[in-house]
């Protein structure tokens, strides 16, 4: 070793105060995604169409061309220019609506390819000769400051009519995030909900065998694009949670030797303990507007329930039943939290309020009840039910209507995707341990499995990104 | 109590309990490789081939002792495991200096956070044990793995057995 090596290794040693570290270079924030207004006429007013239910949503049949360009540039998002990019935004586009079973969506590669005046004036007797019952069209123009303007507009092709329009500017690097904005604007108009497109999963990835997994925290865009590790793997890290603002990741960490809870800043790549105590830390969870967090503590063997403001200070304990109390989760009005106990004897789903007064057991139908995750729209909790094998249920919050959802071997841990109609789990393998991210919608419908480089499971659906 | 008289007390009730055969779990983990015979710790022998402050010296002490197994969902110590303890408690006392860990494990079939609990509750139970048998608190620590490092690899009843435990080891 060179004694220029070792001087930059001693430096580095100083730098770092943390004895171990286990994490990877930081991956950055978030760009902003700003609106803007998009070619066309002036709007009449918005159209309100009809809203089908969702029985029906599946049988829509969407014509998803590629999307037009004004002038054909180069960018940064693809080489052979803005046209070839405006292909690839449809495809992202079509494989989102198909992927999640709701429409069916035809995409670039079968249809004709409108010019840029047509996106605005769509050849309706070309789209109606296809029997495409709604029509995505929309363009990519490069500006001259380098980011580009995306506008995305839906047609209803039988009616003749623009249903809605919407446009944003992104930097080239987030060209995927107009897409998903896309998917959710047609997503939003066709079924009256919420869009959910336009978010990220933080998740674990696991290789390696069963006896010595490496576990490392990664997160990737919800159609698993732009995957990115964030720790190096040296220490099994678990049970990630993304902040309300995507700025920060709670996530346990064995990288002092202990499971400790750690707040990870996406920014900066630098991360704090939860709590400064010497007991083991698990299972943390955000509040809703992201100042608060729950996580469970153990001491001297007994586990309880604990809040502590996001910026650090002194923890609330909210629980103290001798039993295990632990993975608390809110409900979105941050006024009350759901958690597991096993203080009847075996796991079961109790309901209390913010505060930790009014504990009260909800789960009474057979079986275990762990896991609960309130749903973003409130009027749900999903859980991993335990009856023989472990599967994915929900429950209404007072703990009837229980409905399960998936039927593997073992499938736990959901996660709600930010509009509350799809459910994220994971399922792992009978022998062989090989785990995967698989998701399911609130029917029980549309069950797949999330594409992801290695085996993959603890996953935790962020919001809508800002 | 003071020290001596703790540990004059442990070999009189190891002498007794190696007369007993101790019970089996249904699927023994493998055997530790230098297991010299197992809870003879009255014997004078010493472990041969390692050194005192190894975990190959503890073993070849205290045999298969290293390691108390649990039911299900349970962290409480049984006779089995008292048995276990004690020749642990014993091998202790004898070499105070010794400082070590209790590593307390889920098997699979619980879901990864009631586990990690579940580990941390079963390696207490542990270490209370062994206190009340007179092992000084600050020689011990704690730690869970949850269903995270299984020893048995199977996803059957006897591999879920072998990997419900609670281990002692002495971390070098």
């Amino acid at each position: 070793m060179t004694k220029k090596t070792m001087l930059f290794l001693a430096a580095a040693l100083i730098a770092m105060p943390v004895a171990a570290q286990d994490l990877g270079a930081p991956i950055g924030t978030d760009q902003p995604v700003e609106s803007v207004a998009v070619e066309g006429e002036g709007s009449d007013g918005p159209l309100r169409g009809t809203v089908t239910d969702e029985t029906a949503w599946s049988d829509i049949g969407i014509a998803i061309p590629a999307f037009a360009t004004d002038r054909e540039r180069a960018t940064p998002a693809n080489e052979a220019g803005t046209g070839a990019l405006g292909r690839e935004v449809a495809r992202v586009i079509t494989a989102n609506l198909q992927n999640n079973g709701l429409f069916k969506p035809v995409g670039p590669d079968s249809l004709p390819q409108p010019d840029f005046t047509q996106i605005t004036a769509p050849a309706f007797t070309t789209w109606s000769g296809r029997s495409a019952e709604m029509l995505v069209h929309g363009y990519v123009r490069a500006r001259d400051d380098g980011r580009l303007v995306v506008g995305c507009y839906l047609y209803d092709v039988a009616l003749q009519n623009e249903l809605v329009r919407e446009g944003w500017v992104v930097a080239p690097g987030d060209w995927r995030r107009a897409a998903h904005k896309c998917s959710d604007l047609i997503f939003s108009r066709l079924t009256g909900e919420s869009p959910f497109f336009d978010s990220r999963i933080a998740y674990i990835a696991e290789t390696g065998p069963k006896d010595r997994r490496v576990k490392r925290l990664a997160v990737m865009d919800s159609d698993g694009a732009n995957h990115r590790f964030l720790t190096l793997g040296s220490a099994t890290a678990l049970t990630p949670r993304y902040s309300p603002d995507y700025s920060k990741i709670l996530y346990l960490s064995y990288v002092d030797g202990n499971p400790r809870i750690y707040v990870y800043d996406i920014g900066t790549g630098q991360q704090a303990l939860v709590t400064e105590n010497r007991n083991p830390t698990i299972a943390p969870r955000w509040s809703p507007d992201g100042k608060s967090i729950l996580y469970a503590m153990a001491v001297a063997g007994n586990t309880d329930i604990y809040r502590v403001p996001a910026t650090g200070g002194a923890s609330v304990r909210l629980t103290d039943s001798p039993g295990i109390d632990v993975g608390g989760s809110y409900s979105p009005d941050g006024s009350k939290i759901v958690f597991e106990s096993d203080r009847s004897g075996s796991q079961q789903c109790y309901v209390m309020d913010a505060d930790g007064k009014n504990q009260k057991r909800i789960s009474f139908f057979g079986g275990r009840c762990a896991t609960p995750e309130w749903s973003p729209r409130g009027d749900q909790i999903a859980f991993t039910r335990i009856a023989g094998d472990f599967n994915v249920a929900v429950m209404n919050t007072s703990g009837g209507g229980m409905r399960v959802l998936t039927r593997g071997w073992q499938d736990e841990a959901p996660t709600w995707a930010p509009n509350g109609r799809i459910i994220q789990f994971f399922r792992t393998e009978r022998n062989t341990g090989r785990s995967g991210i698989w998701q399911v919608d609130l029917t029980g419908q549309n069950e797949r499995r999330l594409p992801t480089p290695v085996d993959a499971s603890d996953p935790a659906w962020g919001p809508i990104r800002p | 109590m003071n020290t001596k008289i703790a540990t004059i007390l442990l070999l009189a009730s190891a002498t007794g309990l190696a007369a007993c055969s101790k019970k089996a779990p249904e699927t023994l983990p493998p055997a530790p490789v230098e297991t010299a015979t197992p809870a003879q710790p009255t014997g004078s022998a010493q472990p041969a081939g390692a050194g005192v402050g190894t975990q190959a010296h503890f073993a070849g002490a205290v045999g298969s002792s290293t390691t108390i197994y649990f039911d299900t969902d349970r962290y409480n110590v049984d006779s089995q495991d008292a048995a276990a303890l004690q020749a642990q408690a014993q091998y202790f006392a004898r070499f105070p200096q010794i400082t070590f860990t209790i590593e307390g494990h889920a098997d699979e079939r619980g879901t990864r956070e009631y586990n990690l609990a579940l580990g941390e509750r079963r390696a207490n139970a542990a270490k209370a044990y062994l206190v009340s048998l007179g092992v000084d608190s600050n020689r011990i620590s704690v730690v869970s793995y949850g269903k995270e490092r299984p020893v048995a690899l199977a996803s059957n009843e006897s591999a879920w057995a072998q990997n419900r435990r609670a281990a002692s080891v002495i971390i070098n």
